[in-house]
């Protein structure tokens, strides 16, 4: 990390572990349940977050001294909603099969509270670069947790990742099918998302104490 | 002392100047994109037609279309005559391809008005294909397909999409393994038009029998397997009478 400053380097890093946006400031939840049932969807998702938030917090960091204070959140809803939609006529132009990929998170990630919490939170009282670091950190820690559990759930839901058997075929019984092992359906309903997560959860802070609340 | 920025006055200027530099940026965008959007989508029809009556590189597993830069020579190649079927009559229309399926079904709710129906011709290796555009409901927004058939309306080739189905449940409908299911079904039972259902708890999992006018359902994705069903039912139905005309012939 020799270009950034440690205090720069934390903005990065801290999202990703100790001050991460899904468990532990319990931002982002519902897309996180929503498009985990396969990791290419978590992936995609997590780049297009990834892209936004960079974005966004610049935006917001450079108008942040000429936003009137009563109308702030309707002003960051508006870059937020602004930029999607920008993106998403550009790929629709440019990338055609990718923007029918990315439709469906195209509302999702207007509506996702991670890049309202960090606006509000970081972007409106830090400067352009250091926020530029959070939004990146932030969506960092975001994709970690959503390849987290897509892995899991494609996984033992389809046994499939990325599309492609990995356990064998589970209608010809081949592979671990062969043993009677099945496909867990169960995984690729949302209710499994907010377990993972919570196993997620748990691992995390029986492994780092300061992190409980009383 | 108050601060500028949050005088009312400037609250009021500042979410004027916004709405207008964001709206003018956006619509910029939407025109200026708009020909390369509308030339996407054109292309993305072509493909998806030649796709149904088999055109396509498909391995294994991916269902895969032709690329762009070929799907306009091919469809000019494998496409030998497009219909649009209106109040029973026929007639040829070489870009009856560009019909909006979805404008045709709300026009239809209108009295009095009668859908055009498009349905392309294609021919290879020496065999008919009738390709016919169907659209309806999923869970959260539309869904559609092109459905190729044989002249007795056997399926021979399917092509299913949505707009914004589940990933991993709903949106599985335009994976291999269930558009592939399609392929030699028939929509007719004994002589009439009976449609294919999506059918849970199916008795026949890996669709041997053909003629059950059921294909199995994808788990957790029972309200978009309806959604296939009922559009079957109610678009393809209404080209039983072309088929019934064909045979009579």
């Amino acid at each position: 990390m020799g270009i950034l400053s440690k205090k720069d380097a934390n903005l990065i890093l801290d999202p990703l572990a100790d001050n991460n946006p899904i468990t532990i400031q319990v931002l982002g939840i519902c897309s996180a349940l929503a498009i985990t049932a396969e990791l290419e969807a978590s992936i995609v998702m997590s780049i297009s977050v990834l892209f936004v938030m960079g974005v966004g917090n610049v935006v917001i960091s450079l108008i942040r001294n000429i936003i009137p204070s009563k109308i702030r959140i309707i002003v960051q809803l508006v870059v937020v909603a602004t930029l999607v939609i920008i993106v998403d006529l550009v790929l629709k132009a440019f990338a055609y099969e990718l923007s029918k990929t990315l439709s469906v998170f195209v509302g999702l990630i207007i509506t996702n509270c991670i890049i309202m919490g960090r606006f509000e939170a970081f972007a409106l009282g830090n400067g352009v670069w250091r926020s530029f670091l959070d939004g990146i950190g932030n969506a960092l820690g975001y994709a970690a947790i959503l390849i987290i559990v897509g892995f899991f759930r494609e996984l033992l839901g389809s046994g499939t990742l990325l599309g492609i058997p990995v356990l064998g075929d589970p209608i010809e019984k081949t592979g671990l099918y062969a043993t009677g092992y099945e496909n867990n359906g169960f995984m690729l309903l949302s209710p499994m998302a907010l377990i993972v997560v919570g196993i997620i959860i748990w691992v995390q802070r029986s492994k780092n104490k300061a992190l409980i609340e009383d | 002392m108050e601060k500028r920025t949050d005088k009312n006055s400037y609250t009021i200027i500042f979410a004027v100047a916004m709405v207008v530099v964001v709206g003018s940026l956006l619509a910029a965008a939407a025109s200026g994109l708009k020909p390369n959007i509308d030339e996407n989508k054109r292309l993305e029809k072509q493909q998806n037609i030649l796709y149904a009556m088999g055109v396509n590189e498909n391995d294994e597993t991916s269902a895969n279309f032709v690329s762009t830069d070929v799907a306009p020579k091919l469809f000019n190649d494998y496409i030998k005559k497009q219909l649009v079927i209106q109040n029973g009559e026929t007639i040829e229309d070489t870009t009856a391809y560009l019909i909006d399926v979805k404008k045709e079904k709300t026009l239809a709710k209108e009295d009095g008005y009668s859908r055009r129906l498009p349905l392309f011709v294609g021919e290879k290796d020496g065999k008919t294909y009738y390709i016919a555009p169907i659209r309806g409901k999923g869970l959260w927004d539309a869904i559609w397909a092109y459905v190729a058939m044989d002249e007795n309306m056997i399926v021979q080739g399917a092509f299913f999409d949505h707009k914004a189905e589940t990933p991993g449940l709903g949106a599985n409908i335009k994976q291999r393994f269930f558009m592939d299911d399609f392929i030699g079904e028939h929509l007719r039972s004994e002589g009439k038009f009976k449609g294919i259902t999506v059918a849970k708890g199916n008795a026949d999992p890996k669709n041997n029998d053909k003629t059950d006018n059921e294909v199995d359902a994808i788990a957790g994705a029972t309200i978009t397997g309806d959604g296939v069903s009922a559009m079957i039912k109610s678009d393809l139905r209404l080209y039983a009478p072309y088929f019934d005309k064909l045979k009579t012939n």
